[in-house]
């Protein structure tokens, strides 16, 4: 019995955690270290992207318990509402200062190119749920917001099937089609920084080699 | 090695010396941080919610442009009436992108009558006082043609009429038409048009608000209470909301096109515009690949500034001598 707890299991599931847990172990996944060139608040941005999208959606949840009209005839639903409206303006803000910032940081570099596409995508993405919770507040905004957009899609033919006049489909996209696509995104771009770890400055040498950052040659 | 073979290559990151770090006390701190700002943000400005604008409002306010959209409506000469697909047929509408017409490509997937849909209908489901079951059976019984010189000249008469006032219209040959719109309004301030433009199809569960949307674009009252809120197309109102908030200030570069040319007279600026945008979105997505967009970081030096600690200890002592 001994012996076979000892030996390495089989199939698919064993096959899956094995490499799960080799691409990716605890100490990777939740590391308590990092590379010390990774000194500046333009990191906390990540941090506080995924921290206000945590908010955007329990904020999103909470209105979801009461329902769409709840919000129009409470107190309580008009300050919910604008705990979700101003979640999501941080986390669009904060999003797009992370985005910037690993532009001028090319944190594509060394095969982290996925990862920098899902960061855009999942922005992209945002722009679409954020457009679908617009026209879904059942006021002046959302007939106008829906009123213009129309044009929009409908000039490139994708109004024809996704139509932003159609409250049920604009609210069952807002409520669970894009926000499960945000967060799949999230989580795989998370993984992936996890995976590939914090890209290193720009021309920065393997440490403990004789290379020198262009531009500092005539200091070597 | 040469320069250039060093620049390609991007050292991993575990080969760099370490420092202490704590990823779970850090997104804690964030949480309860953005949790907090968020909290204090809308117990200070609150959201805005101003009432939306009913069938029933819009005609109570403003009778006068209700019953010229109404005309519009039934003679097919509104907005929605010539729009194209999706909603109609329509000879030369749908944007196009040079030769590429993606509007028509898609086909009318949501069928729109404007005659029928908007005005005819309703009023045949609402109680029928003998007046007007005399004017639907006219207005049956007339040709296309007949039809449409009705509605033209009540549209044109309605046009010169003191502030559009049907009640104070010239006579003239304009066969059911009066008769016809002054039942919509009748039914439009009751607010029973509202429902009827809603249970159109006879399902009584509804969540598709189409038809009275596009109906309220028709008329001008509408785009007149958006533009007083500087919410219009032209006023970069498509980023904008009511009252001083925030709105959708990411779209700002998407609102850019339409305020300069060749977008803003375009008859084709929203393919246009919305063309540029996907392939802008395309080059964004695809920077790593993009020789010289992706070379921008290296020239700006802004990463300097961002790993300042980082280069000033590889400027220090790296190579005595």
């Amino acid at each position: 019995m001994s012996t076979d707890a000892q030996t390495p299991g089989h199939g698919w599931t064993a096959a899956v955690r094995r490499r799960l847990v080799a691409a990716l172990p605890p100490e990777k996944l939740l590391p308590d270290s990092q590379p010390a060139f990774m000194a500046s608040w333009v990191y906390v941005f990540g941090v506080l992207t995924v921290s206000s999208l945590a908010v955007v959606l329990v904020s999103g949840g909470l209105l979801a318990l009461k329902g769409p009209a709840w919000w129009h005839v409470s107190a309580v639903g008009k300050y919910v509402n604008s705990l979700h409206l101003w979640s999501v303006e941080l986390f669009m803000f904060v999003l797009v200062l992370h985005l910037w910032a690993k532009f001028f940081m090319a944190a594509w570099r060394g095969r982290r190119a996925l990862t920098w596409m899902t960061g855009v995508v999942a922005f992209l993405t945002s722009i679409g749920t954020a457009l679908s919770g617009y026209v879904v507040q059942q006021n002046f905004d959302s007939q106008w917001i829906s009123d213009q957009a129309k044009d929009g899609m409908n000039a490139v033919g994708i109004g024809a099937f996704w139509n932003v006049l159609d409250f049920g489909q604009m609210l069952m996209w807002h409520t669970v089609l894009f926000p499960v696509v945000i967060c799949l995104l999230s989580g795989w771009h998370v993984m992936l920084v996890r995976l590939r770890g914090i890209v290193p400055p720009i021309d920065a040498p393997t440490p403990g080699t004789d290379q020198v950052p262009p531009g500092q040659e005539e200091r070597a | 090695m040469t320069r250039r073979t060093r620049r390609t290559e991007t050292p991993e990151s575990s080969a760099f010396p370490t420092r202490p770090y704590d990823l779970i006390k850090e997104a804690t701190v964030a949480l309860v941080l953005v949790a907090l700002l968020t909290a204090g943000l809308a117990a200070l400005f609150s959201s805005p919610d101003e009432q939306p604008v009913a069938l029933g409002s819009w005609s109570r306010a403003d009778s006068a442009d209700f019953t010229a959209t109404a005309v519009s409506e039934l003679g097919g000469t509104s907005t929605t009436a010539r729009y194209g697909p999706p909603y109609n047929h329509t000879a030369g509408a749908g944007q196009k992108i040079g030769p590429v017409g993606l509007q028509s490509l898609a086909g009318v997937r949501i069928p729109i009558d404007t005659a029928e849909d908007f005005v005819l209908q309703p009023l045949r489901r609402a109680p029928e006082p003998a007046p007007v079951t005399d004017a639907l059976a006219g207005w049956n019984a007339a040709s296309p043609d007949r039809q449409q010189a009705w509605t033209s000249a009540y549209s044109d008469a309605l046009g010169t009429a003191p502030d559009g006032d049907p009640a104070q219209v010239a006579p003239g040959d304009y066969g059911p038409v009066p008769v016809l719109t002054a039942r919509l309004l009748e039914l439009a301030q009751s607010g029973a048009l509202d429902g009827e433009l809603l249970t159109e199809g006879g399902q009584f569960y509804q969540t598709d608000y189409t038809r009275p949307l596009l109906f309220l674009g028709d008329g001008s009252y509408f785009e007149g209470l958006a533009r007083s809120r500087h919410l219009a197309g032209d006023q970069w109102g498509m980023m904008n909301e009511t009252g001083n908030y925030p709105g959708q200030p990411w779209l700002w570069l998407y609102t850019f096109w339409y305020q300069i040319e060749p977008f803003k007279s375009s008859d084709n600026a929203d393919a246009l515009v919305w063309g540029l945008m996907a392939l802008l979105s395309l080059i964004l997505i695809l920077i790593p690949f993009i020789p010289g967009i992706r070379s921008i970081p290296r020239w700006t030096r802004v990463h300097r500034l961002i790993w300042r600690d980082y280069y000033r200890t590889q400027q220090s002592p790296r190579r005595p001598g």
